[in-house]
């Protein structure tokens, strides 16, 4: 397989139809998602956003193939998912380097994992996403070196590299100072409209959601079920602090409140 | 340099306040050798190879001691850390016996296996196993689940799981358990060689031995002096690099 083949966008569209899932805790059984049923399509990029506790790290998780053990049909481009599988990488609130590799070991351990690849081709593709998060003459400094922006950086690197069908990301900002938190914001964009996958992010920021994605959906808790959505049709790139996209996001939190009543509400 | 100017005058005045009290107290050769003496005798003894002979047969049951107590420890450390019957009973077991010192197992050893190497080295093994279990064990349950679960997402599964994330992962700890173990293991075979006496090979622990039974106090502290020196040499030349690494990648000390 050539590079240039390797590096072609990839996407998919994903269903979920009657997704249940249920924690056994000492306390009796949690439902922490109920009756959840869903299309994404190809390139989509949809924000799911909620209190905590209200299951959409959980339905993330069930996509990724990390929760097994729910009701329901959860499928990748028409394939049951069963288990964790590099056509759907993740990228985690906490940014879950290896710390005995290096950046470049890191980005390069998924690629490392695909067959048909040499490991100069590996190489070469490991640079060229280390250059598109703005990590160019970084690949052999430690991860204990970077800063947290940076450290999330490399995992968004690492992600992508094995060129997955669809990104899951949790929460992957919600450590990060405001700045730098708006410099990815960018970033993310300007990668999606890049690399055209089917991007699934959970988030607990409105504004944020709004800035991002094509779809927001919201989550309620106890149990876990979709309340409503919202389609963002703002203009691309949107800038986080552009009066629109403020309001819309103003709307919707709103929305909100009505939404899930006072005690609910996302902050 | 500077820095080591203060300790250098220290350490030179104890070694003269020492040979002083040595020459002028009085006191019998026999319960306290002027570090002249003990000087000499390691010259002597190394010039005549004996030194030498007793290092190697020393250092020859320590690294297959030391190795075996490695294989074993390693990867039951893994099964216990894994296992939940493990846990409970190897677990327990290692937990017990690493309160015991190693000296404890040679009357065991020796009716067992006599007078010969294997009783050594069962006394080197039993000294460093059970170290080597516990923190393997320690290691791999401190792994962060999300290591796991992200190499799991790229798609590693089964023994490059265990090879590329799960031992390098715990690779901290299994540097301090192993030292941990060397440790051990260096301890338990001084006392073994202390205590048996073989015919197959005169260590530094039998010379030891024979220094007291000679009543030659020289040769007791030289090879005590020898004893330390070798020591720490092995631990910097064993250890010294893979801490480097750690602090490198890690970005901290292991101990």
């Amino acid at each position: 397989m050539s590079v240039e083949a390797e590096l072609a966008p990839l996407q998919a569209k994903i269903r979920l139809n009657s997704v249940n899932k249920i924690f056994s805790t000492e306390r009796g059984d949690l439902v922490a998602l109920q009756d959840i049923s869903l299309e994404i399509g190809e390139t989509e990029f949809v924000c799911f956003v909620g209190p905590s506790g209200c299951g959409k790290s959980t339905l993330l998780r069930i996509v990724a193939g990390l929760e097994r053990g729910f009701s329901g049909d959860a499928e990748v481009n028409g394939a049951p998912i069963t288990e964790p599988g590099r056509d759907r990488t993740v990228m985690f609130q906490e940014h879950a380097l290896f710390p005995w590799l290096d950046v470049l070991g890191n980005v390069m351990f998924g690629l490392k994992l695909k067959p048909g690849l040499n490991d100069k081709e590996r190489q070469e593709i490991a640079l060229y996403y280390l250059q598109l998060v703005g990590l160019n003459g970084f690949e052999h400094a430690n991860v204990h070196e970077l800063s947290g922006g940076m450290k999330q950086r490399v995992a968004l690197a690492r992600a992508l590299a094995p060129n997955p069908r669809v990104l899951l990301m949790d929460e992957p900002f919600a450590a990060l100072d405001a700045m730098t938190r708006e410099q990815l914001y960018g970033d993310l964009q300007r990668i999606h409209a890049a690399r055209k996958k089917t991007i699934l992010f959970v988030t607990h920021n409105v504004r944020e959601a709004v800035c991002l994605s094509d779809r927001v959906i919201l989550f309620s808790p106890r149990p876990g079920r979709i309340r409503a959505e919202f389609q963002v049709k703002l203009p691309r790139p949107r800038e986080f602090n552009d009066t629109n996209l403020a309001a819309l996001a103003r709307d919707i939190t709103n929305e909100l409140k009505v939404i899930l009543g006072p005690e609910n509400r996302p902050v | 340099m500077k820095n080591l100017v203060a300790p250098f005058l220290i350490f030179a005045a104890l070694l003269g306040g020492w040979e002083y009290a040595a020459r002028s107290s009085g006191v019998s050769a026999i319960l306290l050798p002027a570090p002249s003496a003990v000087f000499t005798y390691l010259v002597h003894a190394a010039e005549s190879g004996e030194l030498l002979k007793a290092t190697l047969v020393t250092m020859r049951r320590l690294g297959v001691g030391y190795a075996i107590g490695l294989c074993i420890g390693l990867p039951l450390g893994m099964l216990t850390a894994k296992s939940h019957i493990a846990r409970n009973t190897l677990g327990v077991i290692a937990l017990g016996l690493q309160t015991l010192p190693s000296v404890c197992w040679v009357p065991l050893s020796l009716l067992w296996f006599g007078q010969t190497e294997t009783a050594m080295l069962f006394i080197v093994v039993m000294g460093t196993v059970w170290a080597v279990i516990l923190a393997t064990d320690h290691g791999i349950r401190q792994i962060p689940p999300l290591y796991r679960e992200a190499a799991e997402t790229m798609g590693s599964r089964g023994l490059h799981l265990w090879l590329r994330v799960l031992v390098p992962a715990s690779l901290p700890y299994l540097v301090s358990g192993s030292k941990q173990g060397w440790a051990f293991a260096w301890r338990s075979l001084m006392a073994a060689e202390i205590y048996v006496t073989i015919l197959s090979g005169f260590g530094l622990g039998h010379l030891l031995h024979y220094g007291r039974e000679l009543h030659a106090m020289d040769q007791v502290v030289g090879l005590m002096v020898l004893i330390i020196f070798i020591g720490f040499a092995a631990d910097k030349a064993l250890f010294s690099p893979w801490e480097r690494f750690l602090r490198k990648r890690w970005g901290l000390s292991s101990s």
